[in-house]
């Protein structure tokens, strides 16, 4: 369910591959948090945000920044060379095999929803993961500060005219990406083991959902991640071996029929 | 422009440099490290005929390396096909791919093309993986003999560098006369202005296709070098990070300068190697990522680039 929270990196139009290391700290974050201060799953899901988020405006101010008015292909290598960076000192650090990390009791076990047993855990994770998006969704649709950072999205010189400060609105922007990315990866980590590499596949994952869904609306882009991440659950029924590629194909289809994505206006199609 | 470099006199000291280097390579270092080392420069000359002079940043060129590579081992070592045959059809699988790839990316630009670029060479990933009966899965396919080639015996390591270096100098001067026709010279309007090159009449989407088409055959080719000179084809060929690590090499040298690529190609692979002999041992990535981190940073035009830009600099 994780799928869900990706929708919001490509909301924010800053998807990158730092993302998967983001998405990857946070889960260590919490691991080690448990294992040196028994710091409680609850108290992760706060503190490896704030932690990650950090680390990542640090990035930002350090060396994103530089990068910014090149063709943003040199971001997309930055963080490339990143992932590699942070990935190789986590296997230094932790190890290539992966740790267990467990969710709390409370939310361990099976719920009746009715029709069918459904794991504790992974409501907990749905449910979570809806409350972020309306979060986000309303700070960015109907607050000011949501409206500065759409507008320094959309016309940052514009916006700049203005008087507004929009490199701080990026930096602010990207730290806020990359605590959602954090924040997934705790949530994530009782899922699958905690290792250095499980921010790969979710960071190729949301590229293809990039794609699918296109830029422009807030609604669609969520209604993709859920729609995809249902696929997801009824295509490891149907076919499991496959299942991997199923969001590939659908990429695919998506392309050849509508190429600037579902829900994007053609000319957001760059 | 750096490609003024290729006709020039400078060009071919170059040109001549590289080669007398690739000459004495196996006598320097351990003969198939300088066997991979000439795969990846080939491989980073065609990622860098889409990248340098087309534009357009694949990363998802392992899927044609890795997947030839495949092809070519699948074949010899589990239908006893000859060498030279399974080569061919692994080429032949090559192209079609990257027909088929390119065809749906060049749908989109930029940073999309990144990215559907890499999902879809995910696809082949999974299907590597999943197809473990064919594959090997985790273990790879390996192969018990090179064979030969046309005749030529194949199971000495240093005459097999210098079967892969004529190859490799082949698809080299390929791309140089790719670069040079009027078909290159249309390719570099429409990185420079791809509206302009439309406006006068270029139907831009067949020549990236056709580019991408020669890209990823010659990328397949050099993918097959790597795999016949290892003895082995395994998942990491097809794995997202050796996408990465072409775009690596050709950034570190410098893209759209041809030799550059192949500097940064041989530069890469022994570094890789002579810092995985230290304490950081396999954890390269470390050092491999921030020379690449520093190389977008500080010197985006890379190596050669560089070095041409203070030339042009001086002379003028």
């Amino acid at each position: 369910m994780a799928l869900g929270l990706s929708v919001i990196f490509g909301m924010l139009r800053i998807v990158n591959f730092a993302h998967g290391v983001m998405f990857m700290l946070g889960a260590f974050v919490a691991y080690y948090g448990a294992q040196l201060v028994h710091l409680p799953f609850y108290a992760a899901l706060i503190v490896a945000p704030v932690v990650v988020g950090l680390f990542g405006l640090l990035i930002e101010v350090v060396f994103l920044r530089r990068l910014y008015g090149l063709d943003p292909l040199y971001g997309l290598l930055f963080t490339f060379a990143l992932v590699l960076i942070v990935e190789d000192v986590m296997r230094a650090a932790a190890g290539a095999l992966g740790s267990p990390y467990s969710p709390p009791d409370a939310l361990a076990g099976a719920t009746n929803i009715g029709f069918t047993l459904f794991p504790t855990y992974r409501l907990f994770v749905i449910g979570v993961a809806i409350v972020v998006c309306v979060v986000v969704w309303y700070v960015l649709e109907r607050t000011p500060v949501g409206a500065r950072v759409r507008a320094a999205t959309e016309a940052p010189v514009l916006v700049r005219a203005l008087g507004i400060d929009t490199q701080r609105l990026i930096s602010l922007t990207f730290a806020v990406g990359v605590a959602l990315a954090a924040l997934a990866g705790v949530l994530a980590a009782p899922n699958q083991n905690v290792e250095p590499t499980m921010g790969d596949k979710i960071i190729i994952n949301t590229f293809a959902i990039v794609v699918i869904g296109g830029l422009g609306s807030i609604g669609g882009s969520i209604l993709t991640g859920f729609a995809l991440g249902l696929l997801q659950t009824v295509g490891a029924v149907i076919f499991p071996a496959f299942n991997d590629t199923l969001i590939f194909l659908l990429m695919i289809i998506v392309l050849l029929i509508r190429p600037s994505g579902l829900f994007g206006s053609p000319a957001s199609a760059k | 422009m750096t490609t003024a470099l290729l006709g020039t006199r400078r060009g071919a000291l170059v040109a001549a440099a590289l080669l007398l280097v690739a000459l004495v390579l196996p006598k320097l270092i351990y003969p198939v490290l300088a066997i991979d080392i000439i795969a990846y420069a080939l491989f980073a000359v065609a990622f860098d005929l889409l990248l340098g002079f087309t534009g357009l940043l694949s990363f998802g060129h392992a899927m044609f390396w890795g997947g030839a590579g495949y092809v070519t081992t699948i074949l010899v070592a589990r239908m006893h096909l000859p060498l030279a045959l399974a080569a061919l059809i692994a080429l032949v699988y090559a192209a079609v791919l990257a027909l088929i790839v390119g065809a749906i990316a060049i749908r989109r630009q930029g940073i999309y093309f990144a990215m559907i670029t890499l999902a879809l060479a995910q696809l082949q990933y999974f299907f590597a993986y999943q197809l473990g009966d064919w594959t090997g899965g985790e273990n790879g396919v390996q192969l018990t003999a090179r064979g030969n080639l046309l005749g030529i015996p194949l199971e000495n390591d240093v005459a097999f560098y210098y079967a892969v270096l004529v190859i490799a100098a082949l698809g080299t001067w390929f791309v140089v006369r790719v670069v040079r026709s009027p078909f290159g010279a249309v390719l570099g309007a429409m990185r420079e202005n791809e509206q302009r090159a439309i406006a006068l009449g270029f139907r831009v989407d067949r020549y990236k296709l056709v580019a991408f088409v020669l890209s990823g055959t010659l990328a397949g080719l050099a993918g097959i070098l790597f795999a016949v000179g290892n003895r082995l084809s395994g998942l990491d060929g097809v794995d997202w990070h050796t996408s990465g690590k072409v775009v690596m090499m050709s950034l570190l040298g410098g893209i759209g300068t041809v030799f550059g690529p192949i500097v940064g190609a041989g530069l890469f692979e022994s570094l890789d190697y002579f810092v995985s002999k230290t304490i950081v041992g396999d954890k390269t990535n470390i050092v491999m990522g921030t020379i690449f981190a520093l190389c977008v940073l500080l010197f985006r035009r890379g190596i050669v680039g560089e070095l041409l830009a203070g030339a042009r600099k001086r002379s003028s």
